[in-house]
């Protein structure tokens, strides 16, 4: 009855058990966070807007993107993935998402910031419906916690319009 | 010369009923694993509700080793989530981020293309031959929450299989031998 095996087995089961209970306290523990994330996205050059051979539009953009995400981080968060991607209808397409860039966020430190860039990757139509296109820009944000679920969230910035011509 | 034949019987029926007893703890086992995993794939909706990652192309996010929990529901997949998908010719399913989605208006279907955190470049490459996107079909789960290192002891038994059977040996000995 209190054999070796028995006692490291009831010692392993009670330590995983621990541990189980632990993480899913972490976890629990993120809900109780209150957000509260600001972001401001300007397009700031049209670099370059053309239709490609195959028949598809495509652009370069220069973004300026600022936000500070800082209460997005709790104990719980390993990193935070932040993307802007480019959101429109088409009449073929009820809804296009196009990443424009992306960054991983590694700690509270890092989280608020304002840059220019230009879009990380290709802003491809599917089809040629970009002239005069009236599209938002939305911010979204992964939380990937140490452990437990991982949850996302967005801000959607409206208002912007592609130009009328080609050039 | 009686008692020899009853001792004889009564043994004999110990053994077998012991031998029935651990017939069964054993089938006990293997049912309730299947019925967890039958229970969790109901529950879950994706075919396979726990996978193992195998590749550094998530990091910092997901490391080789980490538990993924999968979910695969009706709703609409969206930029930014990370889905595991399998494409056609290839064994291992692979988990990656969407950072481009087309959905269609008429038939709400999707054209989706992934792209690994830590990879340079976008997965056209691993799709196949002539593939530029992913359609729902090929997408088994979204990952919805993950516990890290759980999956090292999977990782260590299919690259060593010695290990597996040692322990899957040891293992039984143990469910044999126990007297409970």
């Amino acid at each position: 009855m209190h054999s070796f095996g028995y006692r490291a087995n009831a010692l392993l089961t009670f330590a995983i058990t621990i541990l189980a209970i632990m993480c899913a306290m972490a976890s629990v523990s993120d809900n109780f966070n209150s957000l509260s994330p600001t972001s401001e996205v300007q397009v700031w050059n049209i670099n370059w807007f053309r239709k490609k051979p195959d028949g598809d539009d495509e652009v370069s953009l220069t973004l300026n993107i600022s936000a500070n995400l800082e209460s997005l981080f709790t104990w719980n968060t390993k990193q935070v993935f932040v993307f802007l991607a480019a959101e429109y209808g088409t009449p073929k397409n009820a809804l296009n998402q196009v990443s424009l860039w992306d960054g991983i966020i590694p700690s509270k430190e890092h989280a608020k910031f304002s840059f220019h860039t230009t879009n990380k990757y290709r802003f491809i139509d599917q089809g040629s419906n970009l002239r005069g296109k009236n599209f938002n820009l939305t911010l979204h944000w992964h939380v990937m916690p140490k452990t437990g679920k991982m949850f996302a969230d967005k801000i959607v910035m409206s208002g912007y319009r592609m130009l009328e011509a080609y050039r | 010369m009686g008692w020899i034949e009853d001792t004889v019987t009564s043994v004999k029926s110990i053994q077998l009923r012991q031998a029935l007893h651990q017939t069964i703890s054993i089938g006990l086992i293997v049912t309730s694993a299947l019925m967890i995993w039958k229970g969790l794939m109901c529950i879950t909706g994706s075919e396979s509700p726990i996978v193992v990652v195998l590749s550094e192309s998530m990091e910092p996010g997901f490391a080789r080793g980490d538990i993924l929990f999968l979910r695969m529901s009706k709703e609409p997949i969206r930029a930014g989530e990370i889905v595991v998908y399998n494409i056609n010719g290839r064994d291992i399913p692979i988990v990656h981020r969407v950072i481009k989605v087309h959905e269609r208006k008429d038939t709400g279907e999707v054209d989706v293309l992934t792209k690994g955190d830590n990879n340079e470049e976008d997965d056209i490459g691993l799709y196949a031959p002539g593939q530029r996107w992913l359609q729902r079909k090929h997408i088994i789960g979204r990952a919805v929450g993950f516990l890290p290192h759980v999956g090292w002891a999977t990782i260590i038994m299919t690259e060593k299989p010695l290990i597996k059977y040692i322990l899957l040996g040891g293992l039984g000995l143990l469910v044999i031998t126990s007297k409970d």
